[in-house]
C-alpha cells in the first residue's frame, strides 16, 4: 500500500521536481476531478464499452451483417435469436448495429481529426500574423460559419459523390470555422502575453512559437469543445445518411439505417428506433464526457 | 445541426474592420463592408459548388425523356456554354439590382419562392425559440443555484438529452404518438388541408395571418400543427441555453458582490434575479442570438419529416435538383440574417458590457 | 426554489392542457376531395412541356383533348372528346376532326378548331422534351402550318406517312394533346414563348377543374371551372398536398385528414387497411421495373452473361415481400395490357444455371458498379442483386445518388449496371418499342440519349429495328399484335435489359371514396368522376 500512497503523493505534489512531474500532477488532478463527476464517467464508460464492441465486432455479432433472408424480413425484437429483430431484407438488426460501431467510430474519429487540425492552423496563423493575413483568413472562416451546415455538407457531398469518406470531408469542412475562432481568440490572449515576449527576445522564429508555445495552450479548450461537437458529428453523420448521402449501401451505418427502417415506423417500429437510440446514447456518452471535462478544462465554467 | 455551435467562445463573429475605427460613420461603414465581403464569398462559393457539382441542371429540366435536341436547346437557353467567370457576373449583376432570377424548375421568382418559404420557417423557429427560452433560461439557472444537487443533474441530462436526439426520428416519434394515437396535434404540414389559402396572406406567417384576418379557427388550427416541430427545435435549443445559462450563473455567483449581497442578509431570489441574473442578460442574448439564427438556416430533417414547406427543404431540394439560382438565393437569406444577428449581439456587447470596451 | 418548480410545473401543466384541447377534425369537408401525394417531380403544367407523373395528374383534370379516356370505363380505349367524330382519308395519312359544339374555356370563350390546330402546332413548335410525341408523324416547327389545319369546324392532321389510326390517337390521349385557349395564351405571350412562362403557372383548359394555386413542393389546389360544359363534377375542390413519408401519409388517412394517400408502402398498405374505415384499391400501372446491363462493358456484353443475369434476380422474393402488392413479376418490355404484350415469364432464380453460362463465357472475379437513385425500393433490388451475384462470385459495388446525378451517368452511357424504372408516354405498344428495342444508331456520336437501347449501349440488330418500324405502320390489329410478340420473345432472350416488374399502384382512401381513378397502365388519376 505505502507504494501507492507514494504514487498518490508524487502526483498530487505541491512542489514539482520537473516539469514532466508538473504536466503528470496536473493531468492526475483533472482526472480525479472527473472522476468525482459520476455522470461523465458514465460518458466515458459507454465510450469505452463501444471502443470494446467496435474491435470486438466479428466476436460479438450472432450473424453476419450482410446476410439476407427475405423469408425472414421484419422479425419483431427477440424473435429466433435475433435479439433486436431483423430489417427489411431479413438482415439481423443486432449485428448490423454492432458493425456500425466501426463506422460511427471511423467518422468520430477522422472529423476529430481534421475539422480542429484545420481550425488550430488557421486560428493560430490569423491570431499570430494579425493584419491582412487576419482580415481574409477571418473573412473566410465567416463565410463557411454564415452557410447553412447542412447544406453546406450536402453540397459537398452532392459534387464529391456519395460515400463516407467523403461525408467525412463535408462534415469536417462545416464543423472547422469553429475552432479556428476559439484558437484565434486564445491565441490573441496568449501573444500579448509577458511570457510570449520574453521568448521572442530570446530570438524564437514564429513558426516555433506557434508550434511550441501557442498550440499546447489552445489544446485544452479545443478537446472539450470537440468532445461536445462530437454528438453533433454523429448526428450530422447520421443526418447525411439519412438522406441517403453517407454510407452506401449495404454498409450498416445508423443513420442510414434509421432512414431504411423509418418506413415501417408505424407497425415495425424496433427498424428505425434500435438505432436511432443508439445514436442517441453514443452522442449523450460523448455530452457527458463533454461536460465534465469542461468542467475540469474550462476554468470560466467551473466553480 | 439545426442548431449553429458557432459561438463557441462565447462571443459573436466579430468583424475585424470593426473596431479598428473608432467613429460611427467608420464603424457602420466597416460593417458593411464586412457584410457585403461575406455575402460576396457566400454566392461566389455556392456558385461554384453549383457548377462543380455533377448533378446536371438541365437533366433536371427536361427530364428522363429528353433526345439530345432538347437538352442541348436548355443547356444554350441556361447560358451554361460561356466561361464561369462570366456566368457569375450575370448573376452577380441580377443579384445588385435584387433579382434573384428565376427557378430553374418551376421558372417561378425565387424571390417569391422565398417569400413564400421563409415566413414559415421564421413561424416555426420562433416558437421553437420561444420555448427554448422559456424553458431553457430558468432551467439553467436552477441548475447554477443548486449546482451539484440533484436538481442540477437532472437539468443536465434533460439538456444533454435534447443535445443527443436524432430529430429526425425524434420527429417521427412523436408525430407517431401524439398525431397518430392521442390526437392532441395536427398532422405533418402547416395547417388542416380545408384551411389551406383561407386567410389571406400579409405576412406569410399562418398564426400571423390568421390573427388580422380574426380567424380563429385558423389560428388554433395552424398552432395545433405548429407545437409539435416547434416543441422539438424547442427541445434542442432549450438543451444549449440552458447550459449556456448555467455557466454564466455560475460564474457571477462565485462573485464576489453576491457573497457580499449575501452576507447583506439580500433573499436569495433578489440575489439570484436581481443582480446575478441581471448581469448575465447580455452574454444570453448572444447565445439566444445565435440559437435563434441557427433555428432559421431551417432544419432540413425537422421540416422534411413535418411536410413542413419551409427554407431549409427548399434549399435542400433545390440543391439535389442543381436550381442553382434557388440555392443561391436561399443561401443568401439565410447568410443575411446569421450576420444581421451576429451584429446584432455584437452592438450588445459594446453597448452594455463594460469589459468590452 | 419551490417558486421555479411550481412555475416550470405550471407551465409543463398548461402546455398538455391546450394540447388536449386542440382535438382534429375527423373528416373532410363533403364536397372537397384531399390527395396525399408526392408531387416533387412537377416542374411545369404547361402541357406542351409536361411528361412527369403529378404534372400529368394535374394537366388531365384541367385539358379536354380532342379524344378522351374514360375514367370508369379505360378498357374502351380512346373516345371522342372535344372531337366528335373523325375520318381518314383514303391514303391513310390525313385524320380530319369534326369539333363538338358547346365547349368552353375556363376564360368563356368558346373551344375551336383553331385552338385545337394551336395547342398542337404550338406543342411542336416549343418543341419541348415530350414533343416527340407529336414530331415522330413528321410534324416540324416549318410545316406544322401545312400539316396541322383547322377549317372552320374541322381540323385536319397529315403525317408524313401511313401510321395505324390507332397509334395516332392512342398519341393524341396523353398530356400533348391537351387543347388550350389560344386567346388567353398568346395575351400572356413574352418574347413570343407561346405563353410558355405564363402556362407554366396557370391553367387555360375546357376541363372539369381549373388551377387555384401550385405551390411547388407544398400542395396542388384545383376547383371547378365555372364554364366546364360537361355535368358538374361532385368533389368542388381537389387540394393535393405534398407529403413525402408514408407514414404521414397514413396517420393523415387514418385520422381522417385526407381522403386518398397515393404513396403508401406495402407495410402501411397493411396496415392502413387493419386500421378500419380504410379501403385500397389495385391498379395495374404501365411502370416497369429493370436492370440495363452496359454494352460497352466488355463483359456484361457477352449473350451468356447477360442470359446468366436474367436468372440471377429473385423475382418471387422480391414479389412477396418488400415489393408486396405493389409490383408482379414481368419480364417484358410492353406493359401488361397494351396491345400485344406478352405475359410469359420464363425466368426465376436459378444460381447453378447461371454459373453454368458464367463458366461458359469464362467469367471469372467480376466486379461491377449498379446505379441507383435514391428511392428506397431499389436500393434494395440493387442490395437483393448484390447478395444473389456474390453468389456466383460477381461483387456488385452500388452507388446511390439523386435521381438526376445517376441519370446522367446513365444517359453518358457510363454506368455498368443501372437500377430503372421506365413508364409509357401513351398507351400504344410503339412507346416501348421504339425505345428498348430500337437503336439504328449504337456509335457514341449518335447521342440518341432518348433511347434506352443507345443508352445501355445495346447494337440492335437491323431485323429488329426493321421490324419495330414495320410494326408501327401496320393498320391489321391482329398482324400488329404478332409483330409485337415476336419482338418481345427475341428482345427476352438476347437484350441486355432485364425487365423485371411491373408496378401495381395501390391507393389508400376512406371507404366512401368512390369512383376514384389513377388512370391505371395508360393515363393519370382523373378527380371528375369521384364521389364520397
Amino acid at each position: 500500500m505505502s507504494e501507492t500512497q507514494t504514487l498518490r503523493q508524487w502526483l498530487l505534489t505541491e512542489t514539482p521536481t520537473s516539469r514532466r512531474h508538473a504536466k503528470i500532477s496536473a493531468f492526475y488532478k483533472g482526472w480525479l476531478t472527473l472522476r468525482s463527476n459520476t455522470m461523465a464517467m458514465i460518458g466515458l464508460g459507454i465510450l469505452v464499452a463501444m471502443l470494446f464492441v467496435a474491435a470486438a465486432a466479428p466476436l460479438l455479432a450472432p450473424y453476419d451483417p450482410f446476410v439476407q433472408d427475405l423469408g425472414n424480413r421484419l422479425a419483431p425484437l427477440g424473435v429466433e435469436g435475433h435479439v433486436f429483430g431483423t430489417d427489411s431484407l431479413g438482415r439481423d438488426i443486432l449485428s448490423r448495429l454492432i458493425y456500425g460501431t466501426r463506422i460511427t467510430l471511423y467518422i468520430v474519429a477522422l472529423v476529430a481529426l481534421i475539422a480542429p487540425i484545420v481550425g488550430l492552423l488557421v486560428g493560430t496563423v490569423s491570431g499570430y500574423v494579425g493584419g491582412w493575413t487576419d482580415a481574409i483568413l477571418m473573412r473566410i472562416t465567416d463565410i463557411f460559419l454564415a452557410f447553412p451546415r447542412l447544406v453546406l455538407a450536402l453540397a459537398f457531398v452532392a459534387a464529391l459523390g456519395a460515400g463516407i469518406e467523403n461525408a467525412v470531408l463535408a462534415i469536417s469542412l462545416t464543423a472547422w470555422p469553429p475552432y479556428a475562432r476559439i484558437s484565434r481568440a486564445e491565441t490573441l490572449t496568449i501573444r500579448s502575453s509577458d511570457y510570449i515576449s520574453a521568448i521572442k527576445l530570446q530570438g524564437a522564429g514564429a513558426l516555433r512559437i506557434i508550434t511550441k508555445h501557442i498550440w499546447p495552450l489552445c489544446i485544452s479548450s479545443l478537446i472539450v469543445r470537440v468532445t461536445l461537437d462530437m454528438a453533433g458529428i454523429i448526428l450530422a453523420a447520421a443526418g447525411l445518411g439519412f438522406l441517403g448521402l453517407g454510407a452506401q449501401p449495404p454498409s450498416p451505418e445508423w443513420g442510414a439505417m434509421i432512414s431504411e427502417g423509418r418506413r415501417f415506423i408505424l407497425d415495425h417500429w424496433w427498424v428505425a428506433t434500435v438505432p436511432g437510440l443508439a445514436i442517441f446514447t453514443v452522442s449523450l456518452a460523448f455530452n457527458l464526457l463533454g461536460d465534465g471535462l469542461r468542467d475540469v478544462l474550462d476554468p470560466k465554467a467551473g466553480e | 445541426m439545426a442548431l449553429s455551435e458557432n459561438n463557441s467562445e462565447g462571443r459573436p463573429i466579430r468583424a475585424p474592420l470593426f473596431h479598428r475605427f473608432g467613429p460611427t460613420v467608420k464603424v457602420i461603414l466597416g460593417t458593411l463592408t464586412s457584410i457585403i465581403v461575406t455575402l460576396l464569398g457566400l454566392l461566389l462559393v455556392t456558385f461554384v459548388i453549383g457548377r462543380i457539382m455533377p448533378i446536371d441542371p438541365v437533366l433536371s429540366i427536361v427530364g428522363e425523356r429528353a433526345s439530345q435536341a432538347n437538352y442541348d436547346a436548355v443547356y444554350l437557353q441556361l447560358g451554361l456554354d460561356k466561361p464561369l467567370l462570366v456566368q457569375f457576373l450575370y448573376y452577380l449583376w441580377d443579384v445588385i439590382h435584387l433579382d434573384f432570377g428565376t427557378s430553374l424548375l418551376n421558372a417561378r421568382p425565387v424571390a417569391e419562392d422565398i417569400a413564400r418559404v421563409f415566413p414559415a420557417t421564421l413561424e416555426l423557429a420562433t416558437i421553437g425559440i420561444f420555448f427554448g427560452i422559456v424553458l431553457g433560461v430558468p432551467l439553467g439557472v436552477l441548475a447554477a443555484v443548486n449546482q451539484g444537487k440533484w436538481i442540477d443533474q437532472i437539468a443536465r441530462v434533460v439538456a444533454l438529452i435534447g443535445y443527443s436526439m436524432p430529430i429526425f426520428w425524434l420527429g417521427l416519434i412523436g408525430l407517431l404518438i401524439f398525431y397518430g394515437i392521442l390526437g392532441w396535434v395536427g398532422g405533418p404540414g402547416r395547417v388542416g388541408i380545408f384551411y389551406v389559402d383561407v386567410v389571406p396572406s400579409v405576412t406569410g406567417m399562418i398564426l400571423v395571418d390568421s390573427i388580422i384576418d380574426g380567424n380563429w379557427a385558423v389560428f388554433k388550427d395552424a398552432f395545433s400543427h405548429i407545437i409539435l416541430p416547434a416543441s422539438l427545435l424547442g427541445y434542442y435549443s432549450l438543451a444549449y441555453i440552458s447550459r449556456m445559462t448555467r455557466s454564466f450563473m455560475l460564474e457571477q455567483l462565485s462573485a464576489e458582490y453576491v457573497t457580499t449581497a449575501r452576507v447583506k442578509g439580500m433573499s436569495e431570489w433578489n440575489v439570484v434575479w436581481k443582480h446575478a441574473f441581471k448581469n448575465i442578460r447580455v452574454q444570453l442574448i448572444t447565445v439566444i442570438a445565435l440559437s435563434y439564427a441557427g433555428l432559421l438556416e431551417g432544419s432540413v430533417l425537422t421540416e422534411i419529416i413535418f411536410s413542413w414547406p419551409g427554407i431549409g427543404s427548399y434549399i435542400t431540394t433545390a440543391l439535389l435538383s442543381a436550381d442553382m439560382n434557388a440555392v443561391m438565393g436561399g443561401t443568401v437569406v439565410v447568410g443575411l440574417i446569421f450576420i444581421l444577428l451576429n451584429i446584432f449581439s455584437d452592438l450588445l456587447y459594446k453597448i452594455f458590457d463594460p469589459r468590452a470596451k | 426554489m419551490n417558486v421555479f418548480n411550481r412555475l416550470l410545473t405550471g407551465v409543463a401543466i398548461g402546455a398538455a392542457v391546450s394540447m388536449s384541447s386542440l382535438a382534429a377534425y375527423a373528416e373532410t369537408p363533403a364536397n372537397m376531395l384531399v390527395i396525399a401525394n408526392r408531387i416533387d417531380d412537377i416542374i411545369t403544367i404547361d402541357p406542351a412541356e409536361s411528361f412527369e407523373f403529378a404534372g400529368s395528374d394535374v394537366s388531365r383534370n384541367i385539358y379536354n383533348r380532342l379524344v378522351y379516356l374514360d375514367p370508369l370505363d379505360l378498357d374502351a380505349g380512346y373516345k371522342p372528346g372535344l372531337a366528335e367524330s373523325w375520318t381518314v382519308s383514303e391514303d391513310g395519312k390525313s385524320i380530319t376532326f369534326t369539333m363538338k359544339e358547346g365547349n368552353t374555356f375556363e376564360s368563356g370563350n368558346p373551344v375551336t378548331a383553331e385552338d385545337a390546330a394551336f395547342s398542337l402546332q404550338r406543342a411542336v413548335i416549343l418543341n419541348k422534351t415530350p414533343s416527340f410525341i407529336l414530331t415522330q408523324f413528321g410534324f416540324t416547327p416549318e410545316n406544322v402550318a401545312e400539316t396541322i389545319k383547322a377549317d372552320g369546324n374541322t381540323l385536319t392532321i397529315t403525317t408524313d406517312k401511313k401510321y395505324a389510326t390507332s397509334f395516332i390517337l392512342n398519341c393524341l390521349t396523353a398530356t400533348i394533346g391537351a387543347v388550350v385557349d389560344k386567346k388567353t395564351v398568346m395575351a400572356n405571350e413574352v418574347d413570343g414563348d407561346m405563353g410558355n412562362t405564363w402556362l407554366k403557372t396557370n391553367s387555360a383548359g375546357s376541363g372539369p377543374y381549373k388551377l387555384d394555386s401550385w405551390k411547388p413542393n407544398d400542395s396542388v389546389t384545383l376547383s371547378l371551372n365555372p364554364n366546364y360544359s360537361g355535368e358538374k363534377p361532385t368533389m368542388e375542390r381537389v387540394i393535393v398536398r405534398h407529403v413525402t413519408e408514408s407514414a404521414s401519409q397514413r396517420l393523415l388517412l387514418e385520422r381522417g385528414d385526407i381522403d386518398i394517400a397515393r404513396n403508401l408502402n406495402p407495410e402501411d398498405i397493411s396496415g392502413a387497411t387493419a386500421a378500419g374505415g380504410i379501403k385500397v384499391e389495385d391498379e395495374l400501372k404501365g411502370q416497369l421495373m429493370y436492370l440495363a446491363l452496359n454494352g460497352k462493358h466488355p463483359v456484361l456484353s457477352k449473350p451468356e452473361v447477360r442470359q446468366a443475369f436474367k436468372y440471377l434476380v429473385d423475382y418471387a422474393g422480391m414479389q412477396d415481400s418488400f415489393l408486396k402488392g405493389q409490383y408482379t413479376t414481368h419480364q417484358n418490355f410492353l406493359p401488361a395490357t397494351y396491345l400485344g404484350a406478352s405475359k410469359e415469364n420464363p425466368f426465376s432464380l436459378n444460381i447453378e444455371k447461371a454459373k453454368e453460362l458464367l463458366a461458359e463465357a469464362g467469367v471469372e472475379g467480376l466486379e461491377i458498379e449498379a446505379g441507383v437513385r435514391e428511392a428506397q425500393e431499389r436500393i434494395e433490388i440493387a442490395q437483393t442483386m448484390q447478395n444473389t451475384l456474390a453468389q456466383v462470385g460477381i461483387k456488385l459495388n452500388i452507388t446511390v445518388g439523386t435521381a438526376k446525378q445517376i441519370l446522367g451517368r446513365y444517359r453518358s452511357r457510363e454506368l455498368d449496371m443501372y437500377v430503372g424504372i421506365w413508364g409509357p408516354d401513351y398507351p400504344d405498344p410503339q412507346t416501348n418499342a421504339g425505345t428498348f428495342a430500337y437503336n439504328p444508331d449504337n456509335s457514341d456520336e449518335a447521342n440518341a440519349t432518348g433511347l434506352l437501347a443507345w443508352r445501355t449501349a445495346w447494337d440492335v440488330s437491323d431485323e429488329m429495328n426493321a421490324k419495330v418500324e414495320a410494326a408501327v405502320t401496320e393498320g391489321d390489329r391482329d398482324k400488329r399484335i404478332q409483330m409485337y410478340q415476336e419482338i418481345q420473345q427475341e428482345f427476352r432472350e438476347t437484350s441486355p435489359f432485364i425487365v423485371m416488374f411491373q408496378r401495381i399502384e395501390q391507393s389508400a382512401m376512406r371507404d366512401n371514396v368512390m369512383n376514384f381513378s389513377t388512370g391505371q397502365a395508360v393515363s393519370s388519376a382523373a378527380y371528375w368522376q369521384v364521389t364520397k
